[in-house]
């Protein structure tokens, strides 16, 4: 199972997180979302490169909750709620924000 | 909700050459998730899990140390130690990575997570768990 980006092929597991997470860039991530029938603005890229940012220090995809309370101390309580993260990402904002994120699915997800 | 108990995760090994290090960080992110009274216990080998500096590099493993600093944010506050299994290795406490949590009942207010205790303390430690889950 793969996405094809700028006639690339990328790899992803069965649910569609990518196998190799260096194969990520921005294109990839349009087309991640597309498949997820996301449409990515400014908001939507905010918590992707937020996702990024944290997997880069901690070497994690953060748990939901774990994500909102990040946010909401990084971003404030307007932004680090769970209304406005799944009006955002509806199917879950870490499972789906990670994914376009290019890393794994969050731990602790079942 | 059901009572909440303590949990003691008991590890005893080297970060690499064997899976038990990984799996137990693993086990005790996603247990997180259950909101029990978490507790983790690093002696014998097991120390070296926590040390600062660690590079893979020439493993072809991950290096996942990082992840312990990451810790705080599902609420997993308490790493404790033992002095005597530092000591046998020539390991001191300035050999650990720092460790913080923001508590948020005190103004979110950094405080270290990681806490050496004693031989002895870490028996008593043991003896006051509900469950005990050594890897």
């Amino acid at each position: 199972m793969s996405y094809q980006v700028n006639g690339h092929t990328v790899e992803h597991d069965e649910e569609g997180y990518i196998t190799n997470l260096a194969d990520w860039n921005k294109e990839l991530a349009l087309e991640i979302a597309r498949t997820e029938n996301i449409e990515m603005d400014d908001e939507r890229w905010e918590v992707v490169n937020f996702l990024r940012d944290y997997y880069e220090e901690y070497q994690i995809a953060p748990a939901v909750r774990v994500l909102i309370k990040a946010i909401k101390k990084s971003m404030g309580p307007e932004k680090g709620n769970n209304k406005y993260m799944y009006e955002l990402f509806p199917y879950g904002p870490a499972k789906q924000a990670c994914k376009i994120a290019g890393l794994p699915k969050p731990t602790g997800c079942v | 909700m059901s009572e909440i108990k303590k949990f003691l995760y008991v590890n005893r090994k080297a970060p690499y050459g064997t899976i038990y290090a990984l799996e137990s960080l693993e086990v005790v992110l996603i247990g997180a998730a259950f909101d029990q009274d978490v507790s983790l216990a690093f002696l014998d080998d097991g120390v070296f899990q926590l040390t600062r500096g660690q590079d893979t590099g020439a493993l072809g493993v991950k290096n996942f140390s990082p992840t312990f600093r990451a810790l705080g944010d599902y609420d997993v506050t308490k790493l404790f130690v033992e002095r005597e299994s530092l000591d046998e290795r020539g390991l001191s406490e300035a050999d650990l990575q720092e460790i913080m949590y923001e508590d948020e009942d005190d103004g979110w207010a950094e405080k270290p997570s990681i806490r050496i205790v004693s031989r002895a303390e870490m028996a008593d430690l043991m003896a006051d768990q509900d469950v005990v889950l050594s890897f």
